[in-house]
């Protein structure tokens, strides 16, 4: 597909695009249960279970959901399995707009930090985000904080290099704190509008790995006060019921402020962002689709749930 | 959440006690259960649905054993089915017995296949192959760069063509090397990719039919929820996979993806992969990984730790000295030494599943430094103070405090503790004679371990 055709589509049509897979499927489902039962009974509402679990949602919130219609069938007298659709859809929008961000002041410094557990996109997160922002006129700097993995440093390099943003880099095996304190000096005297820092993948319950992001908070507290710190947090769209936990022990140790959910471009629905934004209270600010630059956009929870829908 | 399988069905079945027969309604309640437990582990929908059935019909009417609780009876029912689904035994890797053996590792993104090389190049070097490792992901920045990075680090050639070549020919390529440097076996990484993106799989197919590998293994996130089915089922169509590799083992996910694919695809689990150092690749065990799906965690895996790491003999030897209360600082030493062995302690803490998410024992921090500490205050006393710590004086404790880098105060601390250890132990000896127990020697508490069925 060529590159300018594919930037000019508007997000709508990109978030479509990615989660066509998924809607078809997702919305085929739903059709399908629709016209095979007429009147919403416990077959039906079996089905409906099916679906809802098959997207990662976890069953707290299958149950959830369920529980809802189950009221929603006797306080309406809904008796017409079409309307269903619409009552999940509109179940689906509140949860994630009772989620709604809070002001960011912008006179401060921004710094945003990324991270997340092995594998999920951290990097090229980074890439797409430093892009996006350069090119809507922020000044953007990166920090390569990920000095653990093997090439981490150059795939950031190279990303950058597309962004046309300076990174801070040092060498792989390097501190990750000294790595930020640099950026923190480059931000301060560059005078950036944003420092986003990639740091190592992690498993959660790696608590040697999770102190040494606590430390990376230390040296942000303390080089660099005047900044306003964002923390995301990075999910594979992919990713099981793990994920909660995942997001609850980072969000121990960070003061979490969004989810970036990736991979949506797959046949996973991502549906585990339901119970985590509905554990953490935190929104999900944006969505990856694809592994080109433009390929990450910010996220919106009518677009979402109406590109899983319509 | 982590509310262990076993102990939700002792408290469902917990009427049952004293029937003598599991009823159909028991079971019905049981299932239930199960079915929560292994959703929420991420065994795919349907999967879940087939194996409630193939347990239902297993467990009516059979007999609850004395010994057993009704639902340590069904726990044991649902385990060994799991551990029938996922494979009896362990699987090897095969090679072509006459020609130069190529494996081709595929999977998503991200889902671990660069470092999983690196860690299977170190294996195969181990066993006296000479393996070539070849760059055939041209697309993410610096693939290539990081699979030369972890081929570096363990000894192993990488070859590649940049990024502007196409991976089938630099997988063409890649088989005239080899033959002409002498490697035996050939390991192919590949870009993540999505199994709906056709071009891309297209390519992989390709590249198939080129080497054709004796092994085409596919790599999975044990993290994965319930797309692993489709993900698995779609590369079996377009590649036949021969094997499964199954990562991020070592978060604590329950990795029920296994039981899925296990259930799709029919192919067995080659590896698992547990760390990010490059020999954390281990075999797969069918039987630890039922464990692990049901919440009931890894313990076969941390007794073979612990026995792996303790010398039988010594663990004799020592239990004898505990018995005749001679035991000295020296055993002490050793035995601390061995507890090293088993590799940091928080490590082991992490392999029981909840650890990680329960609040009470996530807290549990294992400082290594005090360990580092003892052993250096022991270290700095003379072969005739460990043996009889009793001699140490005032002037003697200085010495030892000075020698190790610590105070007195550390010094005075360990020889009280030591003082402790031994009245316990006295205590222990006493006792110990009722009941006598061999094997794990100091860490005896963990041969008490039972498994929780």
């Amino acid at each position: 597909m060529d590159k300018e055709n594919k930037e000019k589509k508007g997000f709508f049509a990109k978030l479509k695009e990615g989660l066509s897979k998924t809607k078809k499927n997702f919305t085929e489902q739903i059709e399908n249960i629709i016209f095979a039962h007429r009147k919403i009974d416990d077959e039906f509402l079996e089905e409906l279970e099916e679906i809802l679990i098959t997207s990662d949602m976890g069953v707290e919130t299958t149950l959830d959901i369920i529980e809802y219609i189950k009221q929603e069938v006797k306080k309406n007298k809904v008796d017409d399995t079409g309307e269903i659709k619409n009552l999940i859809k509109k179940y689906l929008v509140e949860m994630l707009e009772k989620h709604k961000e809070v002001e960011t002041d912008n006179t401060k410094q921004q710094v945003l930090l990324i991270v997340g557990v092995n594998g999920v996109g951290k990097t090229t997160s980074i890439g797409k985000i430093a892009y996006r922002l350069k090119n809507s006129g922020q000044k953007v700097i990166v920090a390569a904080a990920d000095t653990f993995r093997a090439a981490a440093v150059e795939q950031l390099k190279e990303w950058c290099i597309r962004a046309n943003v300076d990174i801070i880099a040092s060498e792989n095996g390097s501190d990750p704190g000294a790595v930020i304190f640099d950026a923190i000096q480059a931000a301060k005297a560059r005078k950036s509008d944003i420092l986003i820092c990639d740091t190592a993948g992690r498993l959660h319950n790696k608590k040697n790995l999770m102190n040494e992001l606590s430390k990376l908070f230390k040296i942000l507290d303390k080089e660099f006060p005047e900044a306003k710190i964002n923390v995301y947090l990075v999910i594979d769209a992919t990713t099981g019921q793990n994920g909660i936990i995942q997001a609850k022990l980072f969000a121990e140790t960070c003061q979490l402020d969004g989810l970036i959910l990736t991979k949506l471009d797959g046949t996973a629905k991502g549906g585990i962002a339901f119970p985590i934004i509905n554990e953490l209270n935190i929104p999900i600010k944006y969505v990856g689709v694809g592994e080109k630059i433009d390929d990450l956009q910010p996220f919106d929870a009518n677009d979402f749930v109406n590109a899983i829908f319509e | 959440m982590f509310e262990n399988l076993s102990e939700k069905l002792q408290n469902t079945l917990q009427k049952l006690r004293g029937k003598g027969k599991l009823t159909e309604k028991d079971i019905e309640a049981a299932m239930k259960e199960v079915k929560m437990s292994l959703l929420e582990a991420d065994v795919n929908y349907k999967v879940v649905k087939l194996f409630i059935n193939n347990v239902k019909e297993r467990s009516l009417g059979h007999d609850v054993m004395d010994s057993l609780t009704p639902g340590q009876q069904v726990v044991k029912i649902v385990h060994e089915e799991l551990v029938k689904l996922m494979g009896e035994a362990e699987s090897k890797l095969k090679f072509d017995p006459n020609n130069i053996t190529y494996f081709m590792m595929c999977g998503l993104q991200g889902a671990g296949k660069t470092t999983a090389t690196g860690k299977l190049a170190k294996k195969l070097k181990k066993d006296g192959k000479r393996p070539l490792l070849v760059a055939g992901d041209i697309y993410r920045p610096a693939a290539i760069k990081q699979l030369q990075v972890v081929g570096e680090s363990v000894g192993v050639p990488v070859f590649e063509m940049g990024d502007k070549v196409s991976p089938v020919t630099i997988a063409k390529e890649a088989m005239k090397y080899a033959l002409k440097h002498g490697n035996d076996v050939v390991i192919i990484d590949t870009a993540g990719r999505l199994h709906i993106d056709e071009e891309l799989m297209d390519e992989l197919v390709q590249i198939k039919e080129t080497v054709k590998p004796t092994e085409t293994l596919l790599l999975l996130d044990a993290m994965t929820g319930q797309d692993a089915v489709k993900v698995a089922e779609t590369f079996n169509k377009y590649l036949e996979i021969s094997g499964v590799i199954l990562t991020k083992i070592d978060g604590d996910a329950r990795g029920g993806a296994a039981l899925s694919i296990r259930n799709v695809v029919d192919k067995p689990i080659k590896f698992v992969s547990t760390g990010e150092k490059l020999d954390q690749l281990e075999p797969f065990y069918p039987d630890r990984m039922a464990s692990r799906i049901l919440g009931m965690g890894d313990v076969l895996s941390i007794i073979e730790k612990a026995q792996n790491a303790f010398d039988e003999k010594q663990a004799v030897e020592l239990e004898k000295k505990l018995r005749t209360n001679d035991f000295n600082l020296e055993d002490f030493l050793s035995q601390l030494q061995q507890m090293k062995n088993m590799g940091p302690l928080e490590d082991l803490l992490e392999m029981i599943p909840g650890v990680a998410g329960n609040k009470k024992l996530k807290d549990i921090k294992v400082d290594e430094n005090q360990l580092k500490h003892t052993e250096a205050i022991i270290q700095s006393m003379t072969k005739k103070e460990r043996m009889n710590p009793n001699i140490i004086n005032g002037a003697r404790r200085k010495r030892i405090a000075a020698g190790s880098g610590t105070s007195v105060q550390k010094v005075n601390q360990l020889l009280k503790q030591y003082d402790e250890m031994k009245k316990m132990m006295k205590k222990f000896s006493s006792m110990g004679k009722m009941g006598k127990k061999k094997g794990l020697g100091g860490l005896g508490g963990l041969g008490n371990f039972k498994m929780p069925f």
